[in-house]
């Protein structure tokens, strides 16, 4: 089952326009690393705040996408962060994995 | 319905580089100038060395968030004028009700929906563009403090007593001009007599609501209250006359008829208000002030000085004002003789 809502997709096209599609997929691969390792810190250094905020991010950009399932996913950790708890188990991998999904899928739809 | 299309110069403010380049080549996509600022301090640097029709502010920011931004914005006179829209996920509603309640202009959810994006950017822009019409029309009526104040207030204001001096000044004899001359001359005559007009009443916190042919009507005290308006209505009138002996100069040097006028002041309690309809109104105030003083200045025609005011306002005159008491008048439609003083020029 594709990650990314097709629809959602070509909204997002229709407004960034299709020739910065391409800009806007390689700041998703390239930021969306760096949020999951921040979390990772965050959550070594119970940081509540930083781990909400980049969960924050990721879900936005998620969103963004419409991949859906990533969204949801890290909206559950910035809402879980947001009433200051860090006892997420291995939602934190669920998540990289998600992640790891998504990213696969949109290198082929650069165009 | 196509909406017009108004284009402008935005900021957009978001720490997510995502959303950053998904607003700006959207927004460029609708014929606008983009700006872009990662946090919430370099987003007032920007604000503050560079001029903006609109602001997309995210509200979860490290260090400074939107809505301490928002708040900045709304206290700084420069930047409180331009319109924020705050943009934020639906779980952030609660954040969004508090920056409307303070005064941002709209909100949009993200994922940002590319034809909400167009109607909200452009109604807040058309509404920018109309304020900053209004603003520029108040301006040539009223003190810039007054044209602030009305724009805050709006025009709901309903009608008020309040305590004021009433100018009017007219040209003496201004048909037979009129008569003499070609209706060009007339009209570049009467320009350049109301730009010193205004620029007397406007110097002296008076605001400007009538013309009339060649009369002029002006408020001081309202509609900011002002305690010193007795003294700033005269000020202003002998100021009409100062200026209007260099203006004679420059006429006389040009060959031209060389102008006298008349001003009457009267002070007391005025219904003061906006009037008109939605789309022409102006702020104004009627009553026996009112009346008293057009009666005044007609006097002036009967009497060998420019400036006569009445009691009231005379006793709210400083000591180096000069004035010549008249005696008392008995004016059309008033019962009551009234004491008319003269002041020196």
């Amino acid at each position: 089952m594709p990650e990314i809502d097709k629809t959602a997709f070509e909204e997002l096209k229709q407004m960034s326009g299709t020739d910065f599609i391409n800009e806007l997929i390689d700041a998703f691969l390239e930021d969306g690393p760096n949020m999951l390792h921040q979390m990772e810190a965050a959550l070594a250094a119970r940081d509540v705040e930083s781990f909400r905020r980049n969960a924050h991010s990721l879900k936005s950009n998620a969103n963004t996408f419409g991949a859906q399932e990533l969204g949801a996913l890290a909206r559950e950790l910035e809402m879980m962060g947001r009433e200051n708890n860090l006892d997420i188990g291995n939602k934190l991998q669920v998540l990289k994995e998600a992640f790891g999904k998504v990213a696969d899928e949109l290198v082929g739809m650069r165009v | 319905m196509k909406s017009k299309q108004t284009s402008g110069r935005l900021l957009v403010v978001d720490d997510n580089k995502v959303n950053r380049i998904l607003l700006a080549r959207g927004l460029e996509g609708h014929g606008h100038q983009v700006e872009t600022a990662e946090n919430g301090k370099q987003a007032l640097e920007k604000l503050r060395t560079d001029s903006f029709d609109l602001v997309l502010l995210d509200i979860e920011m490290p260090e400074m968030n939107g809505y301490q931004v928002l708040e900045t914005c709304l206290q700084d006179p420069e930047l409180r004028e331009i319109p924020i829209i705050m943009t934020s996920s639906l779980d952030e509603l609660d954040s969004v009700v508090k920056c409307i309640e303070l005064g941002a202009e709209d909100y949009l959810n993200k994922p940002i929906n590319p034809i909400l994006l167009r109607a909200r950017v452009n109604a807040s822009l058309e509404k920018k563009r109309l304020r900053d019409e209004q603003r520029k029309l108040f301006r040539t009526f009223a003190t810039k403090e007054v044209a602030d104040e009305l724009l805050k207030t709006g025009f709901s204001l309903g009608g008020e007593y309040v305590n004021a001096s009433v100018l009017f000044a007219d040209i003496r004899s201004f048909t037979s001009i009129v008569e003499k001359q070609e209706p060009a001359d007339t009209i570049e005559l009467l320009n350049n007599y109301f730009a010193l007009m205004f620029e007397a009443v406007t110097g002296h916190h008076g605001t400007v609501n009538q013309l009339e042919g060649d009369g002029l009507m002006a408020i001081f005290g309202a509609p900011i209250h002002d305690e010193g308006h007795r003294e700033h209505a005269v000020r202003a009138a002998l100021e009409m006359i100062e200026l209007l002996k260099g203006f004679n100069v420059e006429r006389a040097s040009q060959n031209k008829v060389q102008i006298k006028v008349g001003i009457g002041i009267a002070t007391g309690r005025v219904i003061a208000g906006y009037t008109g309809t939605q789309h022409r109104a102006t702020y104004t105030c009627v009553g026996d002030t009112v009346n008293l003083a057009a009666r005044i200045e007609n006097h002036t025609k009967s009497v060998d000085s420019p400036i006569l005011i009445d009691q009231y306002t005379c006793e709210g005159l400083p000591g180096d004002v000069e004035v010549e008491a008249l005696g008392p008048m008995v004016f059309k439609g008033k019962q009551q003789s009234i004491n008319i003083f003269a002041v020196k020029e």
